[in-house]
């Protein structure tokens, strides 16, 4: 069973795409581009659509999803964590 | 389904050779004052469909040719097989007719000034009904898939958009662009973070040029307007409840809608239409109603519209195909998709499949099926300003 997805080996967050992820779940993740698996524990609960940490992430560190740029960390976030709006900023605008 | 995209539909064939999936016949106000008219006949006449709206008054420049390239894209849209346009004045009403009449397609207009509402609805009601029975009798004939002209915006995205339903309409664009169909995208402000993407997909430097210059147009305008990082408009809030984070995240998942092999043949001003097949980007809003407005008067006929939260939208001319990836969507809107592409996310199901089942549910929305923002009524028809009336 696929609990989350990453789009690209690069990206330093996953989305969870099931309803219901616990803290301390053992998570199966779907890397789409190389098209292999991987695993992870939830490091709190995430909702579906939501983002955890794949590595640990310091004030200020380049958040990559789809191996591109999407924002900075404004806080460090641990590896399984939420990376959401809280801790995540854009750079435009 | 190679075999498909040769193949053929049912369609319209109207009088300029362009096809269209639906056969309305339009009662258009030109302006806000003019809509109880147009209602009134819309009520007196069966199968005709008035599309109120709250504009035309006194707008001028840029912001006034838009108004108009709208109005007379939509009456020209091969959806629509004829015309009653009414104005609280003949001027502006017979600038509307003129340039809807270009097509061939019958288009009456009607001033209100000198005459008041009930003669204007009488009047009008009449052209109406012979435009209704007309229109009732024009036969759907043999259409190539090639023949459509498809366009995609999504909406109430999340996350699973940029994962499931946009790389799905992307799959089937890259299918329909070697079909030799004419395709469109658009959403400029939420190209923001992968706008170099797009402009390495265009097809000449010119694009590429013509792309910039209306991706830093409409930078220049959120800048000179905006009082913070555009937080809660952009991603919105339904954006940010359904984990999508930044605008580049947000812009990153968009441009899935794109595929991974068609070409940026062209760049088009808001409403403008193509002059030839291929991909074409089209500057405009990000907002739903607005931008799928501007598809169909950009002379689009049917609608690929990806969502994740589940957005409502449909359009009263253009058929709007709704594709969701998120499972939870699925089964509390369900009413609102037409193509469930969740298997996506549980490996259940190939990109290849799910452009595929895009593939066949567009044929069968170009064939007469009713998409689900038809059967719930959804006629949003929005029109984009520029600044404000004199």
């Amino acid at each position: 069973m696929i609990h989350f997805i990453v789009h690209d080996e690069r990206d330093s967050v996953g989305v969870v795409v099931v309803e219901g992820v616990r803290a301390g779940q053992e998570l199966t993740g779907w890397i789409l581009e190389q098209d292999r698996e991987t695993r992870l524990q939830a490091a709190e609960d995430i909702p579906l659509g939501h983002k955890l940490a794949l590595r640990r992430l310091g004030d200020g560190d380049v958040v990559i999803k789809y191996g591109a740029d999407i924002g900075r960390a404004t806080a460090n976030i641990g590896v399984g964590e939420l990376a959401h709006v809280h801790n995540v900023k854009t750079r435009r605008w | 389904m190679l075999s498909l995209l040769g193949g053929s539909f049912q369609g319209y064939r109207r009088e300029n050779g362009r096809i269209g999936v639906r056969n309305h016949v339009v009662i258009l106000p030109v302006d806000d004052l003019a809509n109880a008219a147009a209602e009134a006949v819309a009520h007196n006449i069966k199968g005709c469909l008035a599309l109120p709206h709250p504009y035309g008054r006194l707008q001028f420049g840029a912001d006034l040719e838009l108004h108009f390239r709208t109005l007379i894209g939509t009456g020209a849209n091969p959806n629509v097989a004829a015309v009653v346009v009414i104005g609280i004045e003949e001027g502006w009403t017979g600038r509307v007719v003129a340039g809807i009449a270009s097509t061939g397609k019958p288009v009456v207009g009607f001033g209100i000034g000198g005459h008041g509402d009930h003669e204007t609805i009488r009047r009008a009601s009449q052209k109406a009904r012979e435009f209704v029975q007309w229109a009732s009798e024009f036969k759907r004939s043999e259409c190539a898939i090639r023949e459509l002209w498809v366009s995609a915006k999504c909406g109430e995205s999340d996350t699973t958009s940029g994962c499931g339903a946009n790389p799905a309409v992307g799959n089937a664009f890259d299918k329909l662009y070697v079909a030799g169909a004419t395709l469109l995208f658009g959403e400029t402000s939420e190209l923001t973070g992968g706008e170099h993407l797009v402009a390495a997909r265009c097809r000449t430097p010119q694009v590429r040029e013509r792309f910039m210059y209306m991706f830093n147009r409409y930078q220049d305008m959120i800048n000179r307007n905006k009082t913070n990082d555009l937080r809660e408009s952009q991603p919105t809030k339904g954006n940010i409840a359904g984990g999508l984070t930044t605008i580049e995240e947000k812009a990153l998942g968009n441009i899935h809608k794109i595929g991974r092999q068609c070409m940026v043949d062209g760049v088009l001003d808001k409403a403008e239409t193509p002059d030839g097949p291929g991909l074409w980007f089209m500057d405009s809003s990000s907002a739903a109603a607005e931008m799928v407005t501007l598809c169909a008067a950009a002379g689009f006929v049917v609608h690929y519209f990806p969502t994740g939260q589940g957005n409502v939208i449909g359009n009263p001319i253009l058929p709007v195909i709704k594709i969701c990836a998120n499972p939870r969507t699925v089964r509390t809107m369900g009413e609102h998709i037409d193509s469930d592409v969740s298997g996506l996310l549980r490996r259940e199901l190939t990109l290849d499949q799910a452009g595929d089942a895009l593939l066949d549910m567009l044929v069968r929305t170009a064939g007469g099926r009713l998409t689900a923002a038809e059967a719930l009524g959804h006629r949003e028809f929005v029109l984009t300003r520029l600044f404000e009336s004199a």
